[in-house]
């Protein structure tokens, strides 16, 4: 049974371990760690398998889910600093602990549930939320040889598991009973389903380039960064990605000043614990799909694997703090226009580009590779500088003459 | 064929992160297009005008602090003004000095907190603001120095200001006034020229000329609109007219427009203090004004141009030691007035922006 | 070109994080306080005082009680009634200081301190026993003498009441300080910058 988590190190020493013997000869080969008797009998190889599989998950998500809550004090700290102030800096050393406090306040709050709420789908909500964000994972490459799944469709999994989290933003929105918390819904589907399309198309110059949907054969096929090689592409996937994930300039979904807290506007304690655990932990899991795709993932020099991929996730997570430190917000029809007249276009020419050089030019020397890195920086340059100054994302007022009475006067 | 979607009807506020106090707008949506917005106000009625006729004139100005909380100097300014013009008082000059140099720091602090405020509406998470925060704790510093309150400053007195700035202010506001054209130089460099602050404000909550003429608008509202009326100089009281300053006025009167007014007065406010520090004699700086003032019968109207725009108050006096009678008008009370034409039609978005831009304090419409 | 200015923008807020925040981390660091301030713990010298509650009448809200009895004394010595209460309700009051301005004996001065939060409201009145005995911190808010020497109610030592007073001040003058007639030496009258 050849099983997607094969190639996965960890995998073959916990199973090896457990389940080691001479039957087993094609699994746990002899000349490779020495495992001389697994601690199972024969033919309890599925047992060491659930076993094995189960520690890796645990692992994993239990990682993810103390990187993301680290992840918010990092944020916070850095967003003070960038706006002159000092962020959470009481509990603990330097403020460490803040999100351990945070977490028991959201434990000890009261769990509201609105009067008008629909009580299933209000509670299922969070959970629909966070599990896309930790599916995402099961294809990651987090270092050398260390990921759960190697999936060779695994872009095509991200892309469709990712965007589960519409579902619930619009779960949550709809059965809150809430008004604002449906303006946060209706943005949310509106804004990202349309971002869906150049996010998906921004990934097809990188799949032309390594030639395979494998997120750990496309780490291996980069021998320049694609970020070099992909510039356009990794601006539109920046961007889209950052309208995904609600962040600044495209978070209207939770835009504060205006519809309160959108679709979470109902929620309290440990759910809403959950949804902002959810937020958080996307920046990671995009900053951490954007190294792959873009940043040679784990590979690097002198330090280990897995601390390389670490550094360069915090880096792209640093780069949409930085975002959402500075820029304002667009309006929901300008995001719109912004998707559907900008981004689109930008992402097809940049696949007709990439399609173009991959068919004429040599992709295994070297040299051509720089080649079209100059290329497509050129193109980059000039393609977002054209259209910046032609697409216009401006609106009209809605010509209205008051036909409804004064809301007093309808009483 | 556009789809016709069931109008909804939404109570933005009173607890509602960008009203900026206690307002509620009763806004119908047509999706996200605004079909109609009724204000409702009167959450933060405390009866000001009310309270006042039943305090003296000198406790009145302890009053006036609250009216509008984030700039009381000019509160004070304008109510001290219209008592003098009751009682027949005439400040000395040095006091009046002072009054402008401490109303302007004032301006310069309510434009601060409007455009900090805006740019926090249009979603910029809260940098601005805490730039422009930064900036106003100097001020306060300053106010501090001066009077011995940050906020509600109760600093000038009927026929003057109650004692003379202390030694120390003169360095510390020359500090202050040289360093901050550079800071506003950082808030025009980190968002004015911003791409999408422009597409958010140019041409969004057009107010014309005529329309806020119409509604008595005043203030930054209606010089955005290209319309030059500043009292400082249409009607010059204390000193403005020894200083030399624009009036800057808008193009089309749209929120960027009522975004770069507030900017560019913030400069020309440094202008006037520079040179009120120039011009400024010793000197005393209160008139011989009883403690209990009794103005004769009358009555008088005092007004200044404030931050928000035209501030005045109006005293009946019947000779006792408190007003007969103390009215209020109040610049964000009336600027509200064209609320309505400037929203419906525009979408929730431009909606919370272009009431962001019209800076209102709900201290002074609810008086 | 377009694009500029968001580019700016990030200039701006990368400037920011690379400079020291502005925050001052309150209970350890602490912002300068002038001497001006008007804190919330009034100083009041029972010596100076011939209760007279100017400073009640004159209190906007009303929130200094004072009961006093005949005590015998002389009215030009000022001690011809006895305090027998002096509350002053600082849960209402707002630091206006038209009290300290009111009084005539210079016998009421702000205080310095700005901490004084309590459980209770009844906790928030001040009276006469606490105001007898606490520290004489003086705020020099409207009290030119004390400013005039240059007095510090954050470092310097506690003012006894025979040199609170106007008649202290070397230029004791019928006329109240900055009015015609008084010495350019008394007043803090220095023209900015020149």
């Amino acid at each position: 049974m050849p099983s997607p988590l094969e190639g996965n190190a960890l995998f073959r020493g916990i199973y090896c371990w457990l389940a080691a013997n001479k039957g087993n000869a094609l699994q746990c080969p002899p000349d490779g760690p020495a495992f001389k008797d697994g601690w199972l009998p024969l033919g309890w190889e599925w047992l060491a398998y659930t076993i094995a599989a189960l520690a890796i998950v645990m692992l994993v998500v239990n990682a993810f889910m103390v990187l993301a809550t680290i992840y918010t004090y990092v944020e916070r700290r850095l967003l003070g600093r960038f706006q002159s102030r000092l962020g959470p800096n009481r509990a603990g050393p330097f403020g460490l602990l803040q999100p351990i406090a945070d977490a028991i306040k959201l434990l000890a709050k009261e769990d509201l549930v609105p009067a008008g709420a629909d009580r299933w789908v209000f509670n299922l909500a969070p959970v629909v939320m966070v599990v896309p964000v930790i599916l995402v994972l099961a294809v990651l490459p987090f270092g050398r040889h260390s990921f759960v799944a190697d999936v060779n469709i695994g872009i095509l999994y991200v892309v469709a598991v990712t965007s589960i989290s519409t579902l619930a933003m619009f779960m949550a929105g709809f059965s809150s009973g809430n008004r604002y918390a449906m303006f946060g819904g209706m943005r949310a589907v509106a804004q990202l389903i349309s971002y869906e399309i150049p996010v998906v198309l921004s990934i097809v110059g990188v799949l032309l380039l390594a030639g395979s949907l494998s997120l750990v054969s496309i780490v291996e096929a980069q021998r320049i960064p694609y970020i070099l090689l992909q510039p356009l592409g990794f601006f539109v996937f920046m961007a889209g990605s950052s309208a995904e994930m609600n962040r600044s300039p495209f978070d209207l979904v939770e835009a504060e000043s205006e519809i309160v807290s959108g679709y979470h506007t109902e929620y309290s304690g440990m759910k809403f614990g959950v949804f902002q655990l959810a937020e958080f932990g996307a920046v990671l899991t995009t900053s951490g799909i954007m190294a792959t795709l873009f940043l040679k993932g784990w590979e690097g020099p002198v330090l280990p694997s897995h601390l390389w991929f670490l550094i360069k996730v915090f880096l792209f997570a640093f780069l949409f703090i930085w975002v959402r430190a500075t820029l304002p917000r667009l309006r929901l029809d300008q995001v719109m226009a912004f998707a559907w007249k900008f981004l689109l276009p930008l992402s097809l020419i940049n696949i007709f580009i990439t399609a173009i050089e991959v068919l004429a030019l040599d992709t295994t020397k070297l040299a051509n590779l720089w080649l079209m890195a100059g290329i497509n920086m050129a193109v980059a340059v000039l393609g977002i500088a054209a259209f910046s100054r032609f697409v216009r994302l401006g609106g009209k007022p809605r010509d209205i003459t008051i036909e409804i009475p004064m809301a007093s006067e309808a009483r | 064929m556009p789809i016709r979607t069931e109008p909804v009807t939404v109570n933005l506020g009173p607890q509602h992160p960008s009203t900026h106090g206690v307002f509620r707008l009763r806004v119908t949506f047509d999706g996200e297009v605004v079909l109609d917005v009724e204000p409702v106000f009167g959450y933060l009625h405390r009866g000001s005008e009310k309270l006042g006729e039943e305090r003296t004139y000198t406790q009145v100005i302890t009053l006036t602090d609250r009216l509008d909380y984030v700039s009381a100097m000019t509160n004070n300014q304008a109510y001290v003004i219209a008592c003098e013009k009751l009682a027949g008082i005439v400040a000395p000059e040095r006091a009046m000095y002072l009054r402008v140099i401490a109303a302007e720091l004032q301006r310069l602090v309510s434009h601060l907190v409007a455009t900090g405020f805006f740019l926090n509406d249009l979603g910029a998470f809260a940098t601005p603001l805490m730039y422009c925060f930064r900036e106003r704790e100097s001020v306060m510093d300053l106010f501090e120095m001066l009077c011995g309150a940050r906020i509600t400053v109760s600093y000038m007195r009927v026929g003057g200001v109650f004692q003379d700035a202390p030694e120390e202010f003169w360095p510390a506001l020359n500090t202050f006034t040289t360093d901050m054209p550079h800071y506003l130089d950082e808030y025009e460099q980190l968002l004015t020229s911003n791409e999408i602050l422009l597409t958010r404000t140019k041409g969004v909550g057009i107010l014309t000329t005529e329309k806020a003429l119409n509604c008595s608008v005043t203030g930054p509202v209606l010089r955005s609109t290209g319309f030059p009326w500043d009292l400082r100089k249409v009607d010059p009281y204390e000193i403005y007219d020894r200083v030399q300053f624009d009036v800057p006025v808008g193009e089309q009167g749209d929120n960027y427009d009522r975004y770069k007014v507030r900017i560019m007065e913030m400069r020309q406010s440094i202008r006037i203090i520079d040179q009120c520090v120039q011009q400024i004699h010793p000197g005393p700086v209160k008139a011989d004004v009883p403690a209990l003032l009794r103005p004769p019968p009358g009555d008088a109207y005092g007004r200044i141009e404030g931050p928000k725009g035209e501030l005045g108050f109006y005293l009946v006096s019947d000779g006792g030691i408190a007003p007969y009678r103390f009215k209020i008008r109040s610049p964000s009370f009336i600027n509200l007035t064209v609320l309505r034409d400037l929203l419906i039609g525009w979408k929730l978005a431009d909606m919370i922006v272009t009431f962001g831009s019209i800076d209102i304090n709900m201290g002074e419409v609810d008086r | 070109m377009y694009g500029l200015g968001i580019l700016n923008g990030f200039l701006v807020t990368m400037k920011n994080f690379i400079k020291k925040p502005v925050t001052i981390q309150y209970p350890e660091e602490r912002n300068p306080q002038h001497p001006r301030f008007r804190g919330e713990e009034f100083v009041w010298y029972e010596d100076r005082c011939t209760a007279c509650a100017s400073c009640a009448k004159y209190c906007p809200l009303g929130i200094i009680k004072i009961v006093t009895h005949p005590s015998g004394g002389k009215l030009p010595e000022g001690d011809a009634y006895a305090i027998d209460v002096f509350d002053i309700d600082i849960g209402r009051c707002m630091f206006c200081g038209l009290c300290v301005e009111a009084c005539p004996y210079d016998a009421l001065f702000m205080g310095s301190g700005f901490e004084e939060s309590k459980y209770k409201r009844a906790d928030l009145v001040i009276h006469a026993d606490r105001l007898r005995a606490a520290e004489k911190h003086p705020s020099t808010w409207f009290r030119p003498q004390l400013e005039g020497r240059g007095y510090d109610p954050q470092s310097d030592a506690p003012v006894p009441w025979k040199e609170a007073g106007r008649e202290s001040w070397p230029h004791h003058l019928p006329q109240r300080p900055g009015e015609p007639g008084a010495d350019g030496a008394d007043a803090p009258s220095s023209p900015a910058g020149h």
